[in-house]
């Protein structure tokens, strides 16, 4: 007997409309996995596993092909990550002028460590990253896209309670548009 | 969208393309150049605000804006090139924006033209008073200017400034004056006129011959002749062939190409398109790094510009030929630099290198014969097309022509981004351009110089005895280092030569892509061989057998990162001998950096008994009682450093 499933035949369609349609832009072209794959990270903040598996098929490729080169790039990250992602760079100058210091001051204050990158309430994510580049201000600390630079544990510790208080603020915000 | 230029093939008469003909309009570079200079000539003074990354960090962009503010305040009038034309006769200001000027450690920057003075650390407070004082009544604010370390003058400018006098900067140039986000300038200052020569006055073995006599050799690492590897592509019979801008610059401490980019992007482009001509290719690739997101901005508006401006596109300068260049991001992998890598990662595949030959020049992108350069290497090629390879070659040393940029980091006074002539020695570098080698809280001292390390990890270090070398390719290659893409980072006698040669082991072994057996597996070896010497759990044998796996994975490895992973550890190993040996026979570093190594006691002359370190140790390691002296267990303790962090009267000794 076959039993009646109830389907939303919609549902699937309207979650992956995003991924459609970057796929489109990029004219279905399997040698433009990387940018395709940049673009949904973008839209998505990270590759859920679905969503590989759906580019895969769209492009007409292995899932473990996608899932490869996915995995091989450090930019690609297959887990959630935080509203601010804090990046320090680990690049020789910035590692000479105490980045790791910074690192651990980092994970401290967010009770983070080497194996937990992001806060348990998703609001920052801490990774260490290769160089950037900005060399001459070692060492070197980027939330989102704002570099800091000469970043030590004081400058440090005025940078991260500018973004709680922010978010603080804008809970309160939120919290009295909602109870009026 | 990928291939828009295959439509049409390049050899093809333009009078068979009726259509075309009436929508291209060929750019007339001369044209351009005089209308702006037309126009420029009523710009009295010109404030350039250094917008590079380093500077944008420390707070440019307010700077930009509040001087805008502050031209409007005083009632002068702003350049703006739409709302002037060559018969306004009113002086004007312009301020702009510029690429890295490489003074990075005194930004934001601020550069008066034609005046030449440049203040440092500018802060938005400082606008009105520059404007009033310095644009209007060209006074000079001594105290926004550069004060030299070592002697306490001040310096007004970039003509006295040591940083820039000691330095020849070719390549960098315009980088700093121009715009780079105005295609008009970079042509007004000669811009695309070399492309122009050689896309309409020159053959494609002419223009080989000439890189080939300039004697310019690749920029990012090999030193490959340029000329010659454009020669074997160039004879490769294929009706495709592609230019690859190789801007993946991974080493860690190196932002040459970042600034090169964001600075001049224009020229990179133009170098491409030379190249392009060269070997008979149309199509051509920019691979960016994604970590300098700023430079991906500034190379994809000067494609944008330089398609709207006729520079690319169908049929460039009217010479028949075809050439679109498209930008490619990376995705965050170090390996991605080495050149096969680079290709399949363009192509979409995993990043990962393939043995060599087929060489590029042969099968490359798509298979195709393809040259793929440094954007170093390119930005130069313009400059050899318009003064000649003659010019180019009577800078550097015999076997290293021209100059090449470096950049200028660690413990020294001005770091930044330099550009010398092969042959400067690095005492020229660390001292005189780099002002002196400073201690850990930034001062110079005049003394501490311990080691440079060279070419990122793919480098060696050189010591005290090398200062008076002259760098250039095969006098490093001689002494175990290499120029590389030109890091250069100076180290105080505060730095462990132990834990930066575990730094750099620990960045490639991270990065292997983990293809070749030699490479993947040998470079986790030596960062755990090196770990032990670290937590002082080595032996002699422990070192010997560092170098041997070392030599191994030198000798065994498939591309680049593998063959010079390990020379970092080579290098400090047979220079800094006596430290290893220190760490492995005493169980002591000397600079105290390395963390299980270290000796914590308590100085009885500062401890007051306060009892704050005995409280928060978390292993109970400390002892002693109220108002006494205290003691440190050296067995139980871990060396975590509370103890060192809880003290306010600095009794805690070891932790430097």
């Amino acid at each position: 007997m076959i039993k009646k499933v109830k389907t939303e035949p919609n549902k699937n369609l309207r979650q992956f409309q995003q991924v459609l349609e970057i796929i489109e832009r990029n004219n279905h072209d399997k040698a433009r996995l990387i940018p395709i794959l940049q673009q949904v990270q973008e839209a998505y903040r990270y590759l859920p596993p679905q969503v590989l598996t759906y580019v895969a098929t769209a492009l007409n490729m292995p899932v473990a092909e996608v899932y490869g080169v996915a995995t091989f790039y450090a930019h690609f990250s297959l887990e959630a990550k935080g509203k601010y992602i804090i990046k320090v760079c680990d690049g020789t100058a910035c590692h000479v002028k105490g980045s790791s210091k910074l690192l651990d001051t980092l994970y401290s204050k967010l009770k983070l460590n080497h194996e937990k990158h992001t806060t348990d309430d998703m609001m920052f994510t801490v990774e260490a990253v290769s160089c950037l580049g900005a060399c001459g201000l070692a060492p070197v600390m980027v939330v989102n896209e704002k570099v800091f630079g000469e970043v030590n544990a004081k400058k440090c510790d005025e940078i991260l309670k500018s973004y709680q208080d922010a978010e603080t603020e804008s809970a309160k915000v939120e919290n009295q548009t909602a109870n009026s | 969208m990928l291939k828009p230029s295959q439509q049409r093939s390049k050899t093809k008469p333009l009078t068979a393309n009726p259509i075309d003909m009436e929508t291209m309009t060929t750019i007339n570079l001369s044209q351009v150049k005089q209308s702006y200079d037309k126009i420029a000539s009523k710009i009295s003074k010109r404030i350039v605000v250094c917008a590079g990354t380093g500077c944008i960090a420390n707070g440019a962009m307010p700077v930009y804006h509040a001087l805008e503010k502050a031209i409007d305040e005083a009632g002068m009038r702003q350049f703006v090139e739409l709302e002037l034309n060559e018969h306004d006769d009113k002086q004007v200001i312009q301020v702009t924006g510029s690429g890295c000027q490489g003074f990075c450690a005194q930004g934001p920057l601020v550069n008066i033209l034609p005046d030449e003075t440049m203040y440092v650390k500018v802060k938005p407070e400082d606008a009105a008073e520059i404007i009033e004082k310095t644009i209007r009544h060209d006074e000079v604010i001594e105290r926004l200017l550069y004060i030299n370390p070592t002697n306490g003058e001040k310096n007004k400018g970039q003509l006295d400034i040591p940083f820039y006098k000691r330095q020849n900067r070719l390549v960098l140039g315009e980088c700093g004056h121009v715009d780079p986000e105005n295609i008009r300038e970079y042509i007004a200052h000669g811009g695309y006129f070399a492309a122009e020569k050689a896309f309409k006055r020159m053959t494609d073995v002419e223009i080989c011959e000439t890189l080939v006599e300039s004697g310019l050799r690749g920029r990012g690492g090999g030193g490959f002749p340029t000329g010659r590897k454009w020669n074997l592509t160039r004879v490769e019979q294929s009706e495709k062939k592609y230019v690859i801008c190789n801007g993946d610059e991974g080493d860690p401490g190196a932002f040459m190409d970042r600034s090169l980019m964001e600075g001049n992007p224009h020229r990179v482009l133009e170098g491409m398109m030379i190249a392009a001509k060269a070997i008979g290719a149309d199509e051509a690739y920019v691979y960016v790094r994604l970590e300098y997101p700023l430079a991906v901005k500034r190379m994809r508006k000067a494609i944008e510009d330089a398609m709207e401006a006729g520079v690319l596109g169908h049929d460039v300068f009217g010479s028949g030929y075809d050439m679109f260049i498209h930008i490619m991001e990376g995705a965050g992998a170090f390996v991605c630099g080495e050149e096969t890598a680079l290709m399949a990662s363009i192509e979409g595949k995993r990043g990962m290198p393939m043995p060599k030959p087929p060489f590029p020049a042969q099968k490359g992108l798509f298979g195709k014969p393809t040259v793929i350069n440094n954007v170093e290497t390119l930005a130069a090629v313009p400059l050899i097309i318009r003064h000649g390879a003659t010019w180019f070659n009577q800078h550097g040393t015999a076997s290293s022509k021209g100059t090449k940029t470096f950049a200028l980091t660690g413990h020294v006074a001005n770091t930044g981004l330099i550009e010398v002539p092969f042959g400067t020695t690095l005492r020229e570098i660390v001292y005189n351009i780099g002002g002196g080698v400073t201690d850990e809280d930034g001062k110079v001292t005049g003394e501490g110089f311990k080691a440079v390390q060279i070419g990122g990890p793919s480098g060696g270090c050189l010591t005290e005895e090398d200062l008076d070398l002259p760098l250039d390719y095969d006098n490093l290659i001689a002494k175990g280092a290499m120029v590389g893409s030109g890091g250069l980072v100076v180290m105080n006698k505060q730095s462990c030569m132990v834990q930066i040669a575990r730094f750099f082991m620990n960045f490639t072994q991270s990065e292997s892509c983990g293809k070749c057996v030699p490479c993947r597996e040998g470079t986790k070896q030596m960062l755990a061989l090196l770990d032990q010497v670290i937590d002082g759990k080595a032996t002699e044998e422990t070192i010997a057998l560092l170098e041997e796996v070392g030599h191994v994975v030198k000798k065994a490895s498939l591309c680049g990162l593998g063959k010079t992973a390990p020379s970092p550890v080579l290098s400090t190993i047979e220079k800094f001998k006596q430290e290893y040996m220190q760490h492995v026979h005493d169980k002591r570093c000397a600079t105290n950096n390395c963390k299980a190594l270290r000796n914590i006691t308590i100085d009885p002359e500062k401890c007051i008994g306060c009892t704050a370190c005995a409280r928060k140790c978390p292993v109970n390691a400390i002892s002693g009682e109220k108002k006494q002296l205290h003691f440190i267990d050296a067995e139980l303790c871990t060396k975590c450093g509370i103890c060192y962090e809880v003290c306010k009267f600095d009794a805690v000794l070891g932790f430097n």
